[in-house]
């Protein structure tokens, strides 16, 4: 395998996640957005990023994890993808860190298949796990989510 | 100037001269006298020729050589042009393609030097030479022309260019540019009395263009995209700013941003005309194939669009042509036989309109023919017998844009493989095009294309709706209604269950933007509010699309929506507003479909919306189409129809010998037209086919007319024929060209109950409207 790699790290409802750090345009506090009617919920909106109009994909609906409270704002990870930069909403951000391969486990075998497809794996840390998220994935977003209504 | 540069320069212009010999030499062939036109192939022959000897393309150089020596002769009026040799000749010019091709990715002309061609090539040169040897006795050769082709391959462009203009571009290959403008006061000694006056022009008018990279373009496009962009948030900023100063250079900014808008779009702009240039050489190797006989007329080569566009089309367009010479125009046996010319006639059409290109593309061929399409549509699984049989041509039509959907009925190696039209279909629409087909049966079909000028900036009507902002592009706008909240319950009507608005006595069907984006909706709210009807035009039919607010126009940078957004078919794209937010962009098209598929109305609904087409006369009267009893086609006019229903057969039930339907908690009294026209001929449905009722108005009472089918809702001027001969008929008339018989209703009704009107008087029919 390879040797340590580097990821950006955030937190969701108290979990700690993180995407390779190199896949990370910028970490942005949180912007006004522009709602899109007719399409999945897990889509918040539009931002305005410096003339780039970036969607923002509420990481906390495409986990299936519980809504955050109306008055904690998320932040925004901007993530480089073939199609231009997308968005991921997050609760907080962490700091960069350093894994070695050694401490890496796939998914457990009893994780339901729509979240297991969604983590690369987890990195054992002193106390606490560390889930990879699978940006590609996260990003293919199908047309059976549940709608904004 | 490297060496590589001075290929590259090589193989543009040669690409340039290749499109143009395609063109002359079809041209040529139909008019073989034309020794302008032969000069002008045999100069461009010769020019690749002269310079693939200098850069050392032998094989390119060899197989220009024969094409040359064909062309010499021809020109010496040695041979005459047979579709034979305009083939050869067509064959080198595909020859040169492809070693032009092998040149640019490996370098070197590739292996073959093409020994068939040439060796077809010199056979022609033997043969023909005694049918055109007196002419050479009444046109001598042209002074300029046997010195040209006598001259050796290297010595490049001497036939081409009048010397005088050409000296600085031939001495630029050889010895770099430090040659001053002033070289071109020298005689290239080669050029004697070669120079003619009609050759002078081209570079000239080449001296004052210069070519600039693509990449180029697209940057400048970009950043006035910017520009523009930033401009539309300064006004906003200045506009709530009290500063004289500051205004005054926004404004002045907003005047700069515009024109330099427009001058960068107009270095975009290419005639149509480069694209349709290659359409008579595809449609006479079509026509070849398919042994057919085909003229092209273009009008309107000159319209301009945007160069992304032009290549976007190009395809689409190409595929067009090849379907209309394949599928379109018949076989000269068979066109004899309809009593048509024995070649067909295709012709290309571009105009503007309304800050859309039209490109129309018209054969006068067979025509689509409805009843195999149908019959298609039902074998594939695309729409039931029941549906096909309540489909008229407008809606069979355009299902051959659907995937996998050919009416060929044999498969040729140019269509017919259930590819191509919904490829066409989707990449006109990619660029925000729409196409449409019309078509007569034995008379020929049109297709037009609509597309925009250019992609990037476009004007737009910004509107509000719950909470957000959409811009819709001017384009699709109409015109603006306001409805005041005291009028609103009058105005705004119901078509069983479809609200709708008479807009200048014509019902527009009415879209209520927050039911279509299902955005939150406090019904009770909308209804005591004004209402803002922005009317659109969608394909050839007109809606209302009910806003919270009209905002402003405003000039629009359209950025493409991202993947995850592509799914919606409701928006064209987003866009950045003057305050820095984002907007999504409407696509008019997209929702008006969307509008359809979630209307509770189903046919009759549909229909309803035909009668607001636009663009009529006065004169003219919209009738409802109907067919009653075998086979029948009535009208009525719509004005006096005041819902389409549809009732299941079990819910008919009696009064009397009336057959008679609750309806809305009254009595309707149910007449069945065809009884009554055709002498009470029991036509009764079998009981699961629901009853297809008109609803009739006239003087505040109303009766149900049962038909067999709602055909159509069409706006036509006719004229009234063969007035009372029978009863219940008021006379008949040509409707869409088909002889249709104008219904009496009050006749029919009278005729079954003739008491009927006096017997319920209190009947009032604006309860209707909810």
């Amino acid at each position: 395998m390879e040797s340590s790699r580097q990821f950006c790290t955030f937190f969701l409802a108290g979990q700690f996640f993180g995407v390779p750090v190199e896949q990370v345009q910028e970490v942005i506090r949180y912007q006004n957005m522009t709602r899109v009617p007719l399409v999945p919920d897990v889509i918040r909106g539009l931002i305005n990023l410096r003339g780039q109009i970036v969607t923002a994909i509420d990481l906390r609906r495409r986990l299936s994890l519980p809504e955050r409270s109306s008055d904690q704002l998320p932040i925004n990870i901007v993530v480089r993808t073939d199609d231009g930069p997308v968005s991921l909403l997050v609760d907080d951000i962490g700091d960069v860190i350093a894994v070695s391969p050694d401490s890496f486990e796939s998914t457990p075998q009893n994780m339901p298949a729509e979240r297991k497809e969604l983590v690369t794996g987890v990195y054992k840390l002193e106390g606490r796990l560390f889930l990879v998220l699978n940006t590609e994935r996260v990003l293919q977003i199908g047309p059976d989510e549940p709608r904004n209504v | 100037m490297s060496d590589n540069d001075i290929v590259q320069e090589f193989l543009v212009e040669s690409d340039e001269n290749l499109d143009r010999l395609d063109r002359d030499l079809i041209g040529l062939e139909k008019n073989p006298q034309d020794q302008e036109a032969l000069a002008g192939v045999f100069r461009t022959i010769h020019t690749i020729k002269g310079t693939c000897g200098f850069l050392g393309f032998n094989k390119l150089e060899k197989v220009a050589h024969v094409g040359e020596s064909l062309l010499t002769r021809l020109r010496e009026g040695q041979l005459t042009l047979t579709p034979q040799i305009t083939t050869a000749l067509l064959g080198v010019v595909d020859a040169v393609r492809q070693m032009l091709h092998e040149i640019r990715s490996t370098g070197h002309d590739g292996e073959s030097d093409y020994p068939e061609l040439r060796e077809t090539l010199s056979h022609l040169l033997q043969v023909q030479p005694a049918a055109a040897a007196p002419k050479t006795g009444d046109r001598p050769p042209e002074p300029g022309a046997s010195p040209a082709q006598g001259s050796s391959p290297g010595g490049t462009n001497c036939a081409e260019p009048p010397p005088a203009e050409a000296a600085p571009s031939a001495l630029e290959l050889g010895t770099a540019s430090q040659l001053p403008p002033s070289a071109s006061e020298r005689v290239d000694p080669r050029s004697g009395a070669a120079l003619q006056a009609a050759e002078i022009k081209p570079r000239e008018v080449s001296a004052e263009t210069i070519r600039v990279g693509i990449q180029v373009l697209d940057k400048m496009m970009t950043l006035v995209g910017e520009l523009v962009l930033a401009r539309n948030q300064l006004l906003q900023i200045s506009n709530g700013v009290e500063d004289a100063g500051l205004q005054a250079v926004s404004q002045r900014m907003n005047l700069i941003a515009t024109e330099l808008q427009e001058g960068v779009m107009k270095t975009r702009m290419q005639p149509i005309g480069n694209i349709w240039n290659q359409f008579p050489r595809t449609v006479r190797d079509v026509a070849h194939a398919c042994g057919k006989e085909v003229q092209v007329a273009m009008e309107g080569k000159e319209t301009e669009l945007d160069k992304t566009i032009i290549e976007a089309i190009k395809d689409p367009l190409t595929h067009l042509v090849r379907n209309s010479v394949d599928h379109g125009i018949e076989l000269p046996e068979d066109r004899l036989k309809a009593g048509k010319e024995r070649s067909g006639r295709l012709i290309l059409r571009a105009y503007h309109e309304g800050g859309q290109v039209n490109i129309e593309i018209t054969d006068d061929g067979a025509g689509l023919k409805a009843d195999r399409i149908r019959q298609k549509a039902i074998d594939r699984n695309l729409i039931t017998a029941a549906q096909a049989s309540h489909m008229t041509e407008r809606d069979l039509f355009p299902m051959i844009f659907l995937p996998g959907f050919s009416t060929a009925e044999k498969i040729t190696n140019v269509s017919g493989r259930g590819v191509g039209m919904d490829v066409v279909k989707t990449n006109v629409e990619k660029i925000g095009g729409t196409v449409d087909i019309q078509s007569t049966a034995g008379r020929g079909t049109t297709v037009r294309v609509k597309i925009p000028l250019t992609l990037a900036i476009v004007p737009a009507l910004v509107v509000t709706c719950g909470g957000e902002r959409y811009a819709i592009p001017q384009v699709s706008l109409l015109e603006l209604v306001r409805i005041v909240p005291d009028d609103v319950a009058q105005s705004v009507e119901q078509v069983h269950g479809t609200p709708v608005y008479r807009l200048r006595g014509r019902l527009l069907p009415l879209v209520y933007l927050r039911d279509e984006l299902k955005l939150a909706v406090d019904a009770s709210a909308a209804r005591r509010e004004a209402v803002n009807i922005v009317v659109l035009q969608a394909d050839d039919r007109q809606f209302g699309l009910v806003v919270d607010e009209i905002n402003d126009t405003e000039e629009i940078v359209v950025k493409p929506l991202r993947q995850q957004l592509k799914m919606v078919k409701t928006f064209a794209g987003s866009s950045i507003m003057g305050d820095g937010r984002v907007a999504l962009i409407l696509d008019v098209l997209g929702l008006a479909q969307r509008a359809n598929v979630v209307s509770q109305v189903r046919e009759a609904g549909t229909k309803v919306e035909d009668a607001s087409s636009p663009k009529s006369g006065s004169a003219r009267q919209t009738l409802l189409l109907l067919q009653a009893g075998a086979a029948r086609r009535m009208a009525i006019p719509l004005s006096s129809v005041a819902r389409l229903e549809e009732f299941p057969a079990g819910a008919i039930e009696r009064s009397g010998k009336q057959e008679v339907v609750q309806y809305r908690g009254r009595i309707l009294p149910l007449v069945r037209v065809a009884e009554v026209i055709e002498g009470g001929a029991e036509i009764r449905s079998d009981g699961t086919v629901p009853l297809q009722v008109v609803v009739y108005t006239e003087q505040e009472r109303s009766v149900g007319l049962v038909v067999e089918k709602i055909l159509d809702i069409v706006e036509e001027e006719f004229v009234v024929e063969h007035r009372g001969k029978r009863s219940g008929i008021l006379g008949s008339a040509l409707i869409q060209k088909r002889v249709t018989d104008l219904l009496d209703v009050e006749g029919v009704v009278r005729s079954v109950e003739p008491g009927f009107f006096e017997l319920e008087p209190q009947r009032q029919t604006a309860e209707w409207s909810e």
